[in-house]
C-alpha cells in the first residue's frame, strides 16, 4: 500500500475494483468494462496454463515439473476417492479447476506487486461476487445432480433415518435450512478468511510507514515490530490460502458426496 | 453517547466472538493432535474430518468478523 496520510489507516483501498479499460463497453445494458480483478483472473489463467501444459509430458518417470502436477492432481483425485468414492471419479476435473483457481488467486493476491509502483496486487477471491459464484455453481452442480440421479429421493436427504414421527417436520425444516445455507457459508469463508488477512496486513505496514514518520523516539522500535509482525502474518498468510483452498474443494466434494450417495 | 463512538464500540465487541473462534479453532486441532499421538496410525485417514471441524469453527469466527466490517462500514450514522 502506498503511504497512509497521518492519522488515517484505510485498510479498504486495496479492494477496490478499477477499471484499466473499456469504460463505456456494454452487453444487454451492463457494463463489461475490463476491471483490475479481470486482469487478475487472467493472470491467474495464463499461470495455470502454464502449469499445466509444462506439466502434461506423460513421461514414464516424471521430472520435477511433472512431479509437480502430479502431486496436485493426486491430491485431488485421493480427495474425491475417499470422500465420494468411486462414482465421485467424473467430478474430479471441476474440483481440480476449482482448488487450482482459488489456491492461485489466493496466492497470486499475496504477491506484493506493489514494490513496482503503480502496480498493485489484487485478491480476485477477496471479493464474494467471486467467491460467491464459485459456491453457487458449486451449489448448482449438487442440485443438478442430487435432482438428476434420484429425482425427488433427493428430499430424503433432509430427513435422516429412523427419524421419530413427530420430529420430521422439525428435522426437515432444520435441514433444510442448514442445506440452503451452504452456498453463503461456503463464498462467505473464502471471502472473509482473505479479507480479513490483507487488512492485517494492510493495518500493519500502515503502522510501520506512520511509527517512521511520527517522528518520537518509540516511532522505529513500533516500526520494526509491526514489520516482524508482517513477515510472520504473511508466512501465517500463504498457510491460510492454501487452507482456504483447501477447505472449499473438499466442502464441495463433501455435498457433492451428499447429492450422489444420499446418506 | 453519540452513533459514531457506538459504532465503535459495537465493532470492538463483535471482534470478541473472533477471539472466542479462535479458541474453537485450536481446540480442534489441540484435540486432533492429543488423538492423533494415541493412534498415530489413524490419524492420516481423519484429516478431511480435521478440516470439517475446522472450517465450522471459524466460520463463526469470521461470521463475528462480517459484522464488525458491517457495523463499522456499511451502518449510516
Amino acid at each position: 500500500m502506498a503511504a497512509e496520510s497521518a492519522g488515517a489507516i484505510d485498510p479498504m483501498s486495496q479492494f477496490k475494483v478499477n477499471t484499466l479499460a473499456g469504460a463505456d463497453w456494454t452487453l444487454f445494458g451492463h457494463n463489461i468494462a475490463f476491471t483490475n480483478s479481470a486482469a487478475f483472473m487472467l493472470v491467474i489463467f495464463g499461470v495455470l496454463w502454464v502449469f499445466m501444459l509444462g506439466g502434461m509430458r506423460r513421461q514414464l518417470v516424471p521430472g520435477r515439473w511433472q512431479a509437480a502436477v502430479e502431486t496436485m492432481t493426486d491430491f485431488v483425485a485421493n480427495m474425491i476417492e475417499s470422500n465420494i468414492g468411486p462414482k465421485g471419479k467424473k467430478f474430479t476435473p471441476y474440483v481440480f479447476s476449482l482448488f487450482m483457481f482459488i489456491l492461485s488467486a489466493n496466492l497470486i493476491g499475496l504477491f506484493p506487486l506493489a514494490v513496482i509502483p503503480g502496480l498493485h496486487s489484487f485478491t480476485v477471491t477477496s471479493h464474494i461476487t467471486v467467491t460467491g459464484v464459485l459456491a453457487i455453481m458449486s451449489f448448482s452442480i449438487v442440485l443438478i445432480v442430487g435432482f438428476w440421479k434420484h429425482g425427488f429421493h433427493f428430499f430424503s436427504l433432509f430427513i435422516p433415518q429412523g427419524t421419530p414421527a413427530v420430529l420430521v417436520p422439525l428435522i426437515f425444516l432444520i435441514e433444510l435450512v442448514s442445506f440452503l445455507v451452504r452456498p453463503f457459508s461456503l463464498g462467505l469463508r473464502l471471502f472473509v478468511a482473505m479479507t480479513a488477512g490483507h487488512i492485517l496486513l494492510d493495518v500493519f505496514a500502515s503502522f510501520v510507514i506512520q511509527g517512521l514518520n511520527s517522528g518520537t523516539a518509540i516511532g522505529p522500535v513500533v516500526s520494526l515490530l509491526s514489520f516482524v509482525m508482517i513477515v510472520g502474518v504473511s508466512a501465517l498468510e500463504i498457510l491460510v490460502a492454501a487452507i482456504q483452498a483447501y477447505v472449499f474443494a473438499l466442502l464441495t466434494s463433501l455435498y457433492l458426496n451428499d447429492a450422489i450417495n444420499l446418506h | 453517547m453519540d452513533l459514531a463512538s457506538a459504532k465503535v464500540i459495537g465493532a470492538g465487541l463483535a471482534a470478541i466472538g473472533v477471539g472466542l473462534s479462535a479458541l474453537g479453532v485450536g481446540n480442534v486441532f489441540g484435540s486432533f493432535l492429543s488423538s492423533a499421538l494415541r493412534n498415530p496410525s489413524a490419524a492420516d485417514s481423519q484429516q478431511g474430518r480435521l478440516f470439517i471441524g475446522f472450517a465450522a469453527a471459524e466460520l463463526l469466527g469470521l461470521i463475528a468478523f462480517v459484522v464488525a466490517i458491517l457495523i463499522l462500514f456499511v451502518v449510516k450514522g
